[in-house]
């Protein structure tokens, strides 16, 4: 057998034994090809326009998951590292020029540093404290924002800078990869030893701590990832509306990347990314277009679908699906399908 | 402009304290983030106006009206809604925001965007100490006054104020004591949409109303509670004075003092509470570590 022969059957071995195993999984690598192949079908500028904003939203839904599904510390003002890069961004390359693969990166350092900054006063806080106290950042950036306009343009916020590019599907070619790309990158740090002293620390912080592990070093290290992702999504989103307002900071919008979050199902990284692909071209598309008269009622809709499925899915909708299409190894912790009597590795029997 | 400071200071402390008590009750007998709470206070502030304006009933009526109905929707979507997923902490702040998103556009729907107004219940003015004051703003300061007086006399003198204090401070023991552990804690969020009610209705006359009207006393009751220490009634009366006033005198005294007066607030806030985790008069609890 020839060797480029040899590494396809691998990459094939590879994709049945850890894709195909799993309906999840499957449905993952589907959803993502079919973002990748959708301009070939449409190119409609709205169409592409929606999903690029909901994959932006996506990694900074993601982002707050990593923070506040994981570690526990629910970030009520988590547009705080969406504004402070989307403005950083607009900033360097209105008065700079810098160009957007260089200004984004530096906004979500920027990002990083509110990360810390917010994360250091915020370690001695405790649940519903931390969140209150989280909420007052952003708040307090935006009053300052507004009150020197001279250099944040005030309401108007700094508008004409650089687009991420001219073509609305070289755009979309940027802005749905890197959604993939960073969300696998959220999805591979949950998963890993951090990830697990993570959820370690949620589920109870003093014994973490009793265990060896610094908690105070693991909470700012969630902080800053978590501010870096959020800080890239707001970047993109600056260059994208070539421009970055107040409302990036607003109160409104920390409660909204909740309401995705949660409706998608927490701890899960997958799950926010699902629900911003789910609740955000639901409001763009189908209720704006097929609603007609009901136009103005849309926002209640939406409210009224939030709340439904979450009555009847508390742990959101990601986490419902996965608990009926999927079961636990007793044994080796590994994931099955549900139709499996037995485990997939280590052939021990499922309940 | 002294007076000016002192007299809108009070109102506004008044109206925050009377706001953060009632939140402050809900969370610290069940545990329970209600981010409609202001939602409620605007839905009744707008049903004073629709009962008024629009169906032309007696402005007293209609204020009782409208507390009586914010009252029942609040105890329904308790019952029907937050209660059903209390356990998980995240989906209870989603839901409560949905609620409040929901009220918000309903009125959105209903009236409009534009601010709409409701007349005073007294008119004219009075002068203490050679300062005219509207004699809109003392009633709702004596209500106000008279409402905390009646919360203190409620929770210290009744046995169904025991029963709440008993349930905040231990549900399980509270259970075993004999205590309905659900019905007090319904009985609680009653009082505390009621006294969200209430105080829609007292500034309804004083200030417009629009959709968007829950967003800031929102945001500044978080500020009240988190500052007095959460559960604590003390703590969010002082609170809603310290803020109260830091706003006002901001707005008053500081260049484009209008932008900034949440943001000095909840630097207040911020800092309190780097000095102090559990604000004020907040309680460490041993089992919530």
């Amino acid at each position: 057998m020839s060797i480029p022969a040899a590494y396809a059957m691998r990459i094939y071995k590879l994709f049945r034994g850890e894709i195909l195993v799993l309906p999840g999984r499957t449905v993952v690598v589907l959803f993502c090809l079919v973002l990748l192949v959708l301009p070939a079908v449409t190119s409609q500028p709205f169409t592409l326009r929606v999903l690029i904003l909901a994959s932006i939203f996506a990694i900074f839904a993601a982002s707050w998951d990593l923070l506040s599904g994981f570690t526990g510390q629910v970030n009520f003002g988590h547009a705080l590292f969406f504004g402070v890069a989307a403005y950083m961004a607009a900033l360097l390359n209105m008065n700079l020029g810098l160009a957007p693969w260089a200004t984004i990166p530096i906004g979500a350092l920027a990002a990083v540093v509110a990360g810390l900054a917010i994360g250091v006063p915020c370690l001695r806080l405790r649940g519903v404290y931390l969140s209150f106290a989280t909420l007052a950042f952003p708040l307090i950036l935006a009053g300052v924002v507004l009150a020197i306009p001279s250099i944040t343009g005030g309401e108007l916020g700094v508008y004409g800078i650089d687009p991420l590019s001219k073509s609305r599907v070289v755009t979309y070619y940027i802005t749905i990869p890197s959604m993939m790309v960073l969300g696998f990158i959220m999805w591979k740090i949950a998963d890993s030893k951090t990830g697990l002293i993570f959820h370690a620390i949620r589920e109870d912080e003093v014994t973490a701590r009793a265990s060896g592990i610094n908690t105070t070093r693991y909470k700012l290290l969630a902080f800053c990832l978590s501010g870096f992702f959020a800080g890239i999504a707001g970047g993109l989103y600056a260059h994208f509306l070539m421009g970055a307002g107040p409302s990036t900071l607003e109160l409104a919008l920390s409660f909204q990347v909740i309401i995705w979050a949660v409706f998608g199902g927490i701890a899960t990284i997958y799950g926010p990314i699902a629900g911003v692909f789910i609740l955000y071209p639901l409001t763009e598309f189908v209720l704006t277009r097929y609603l007609g008269e009901l136009q103005e009622a849309r926002m209640l809709i939406l409210a009224f679908i939030v709340l439904l499925v979450l009555l009847f899915m508390p742990q959101g909708i990601t986490t419902w699906l996965r608990d009926r299409t999927e079961k636990v190894c007793p044994r080796c912790k590994l994931r099955n399908v549900a139709t499996r009597t037995t485990c997939r590795v280590c052939m021990a029997e499922l309940d | 402009m002294t007076e000016a400071i002192i007299v809108n200071g009070f109102v506004a402390s008044g109206v925050y304290a009377l706001l953060a008590i009632g939140f402050s009750l809900i969370f610290g007998v069940a545990r329970i983030v209600n981010l409609a709470h202001t939602a409620f206070y605007m839905l009744s502030a707008y049903l004073i106006f629709t009962f008024t304006k629009s169906m032309g009933l007696p402005l007293l009526l209609s204020i009782v009206l409208s507390i009586i109905a914010v009252t029942i929707v609040g105890t329904l979507s308790y019952k029907l809604v937050i209660a059903r997923v209390r356990q998980h902490e995240a989906t209870t702040l989603i839901v409560t925001i949905a609620l409040a998103i929901i009220i918000q556009e309903a009125i959105f729907i209903r009236f409009g965007g534009d601010p709409s107004s409701v007349p005073k219940l007294i008119s004219g003015t009075t002068e203490i100490l050679g300062v005219s004051v509207l004699n809109q703003q003392l009633l709702t300061l004596g209500i106000v006054l008279l409402l905390l007086l009646a919360t203190w006399a409620l929770l210290i003198k009744t046995r169904l104020g025991t029963a709440i204090r008993s349930t905040a401070q231990d549900r399980e023991v509270a259970n075993l004591m004999g205590i309905a552990v659900p019905r007090i804690e319904m009985i609680t969020m009653a009082i505390s949409v009621a006294f969200a009610a209430i105080a829609g209705a007292l500034i309804a006359p004083l200030f417009v109303l629009s959709p968007g009207m829950w967003m800031h006393p929102l945001v500044m009751i978080l500020a009240v509670v988190v500052l007095g220490g959460l559960g604590s009634l003390k703590g969010s009366l002082i609170g809603a004075f310290v803020l109260g006033f830091a706003e006002i005198l901001v707005v008053f005294l500081a260049p484009s003092g209008a932008f900034l007066r949440t943001s000095v607030a909840l630097t207040i806030m911020l800092i309190v509470i780097l000095i102090r985790p559990q604000g004020l008069f907040g309680i460490v609890f041993e089992e919530e570590r």
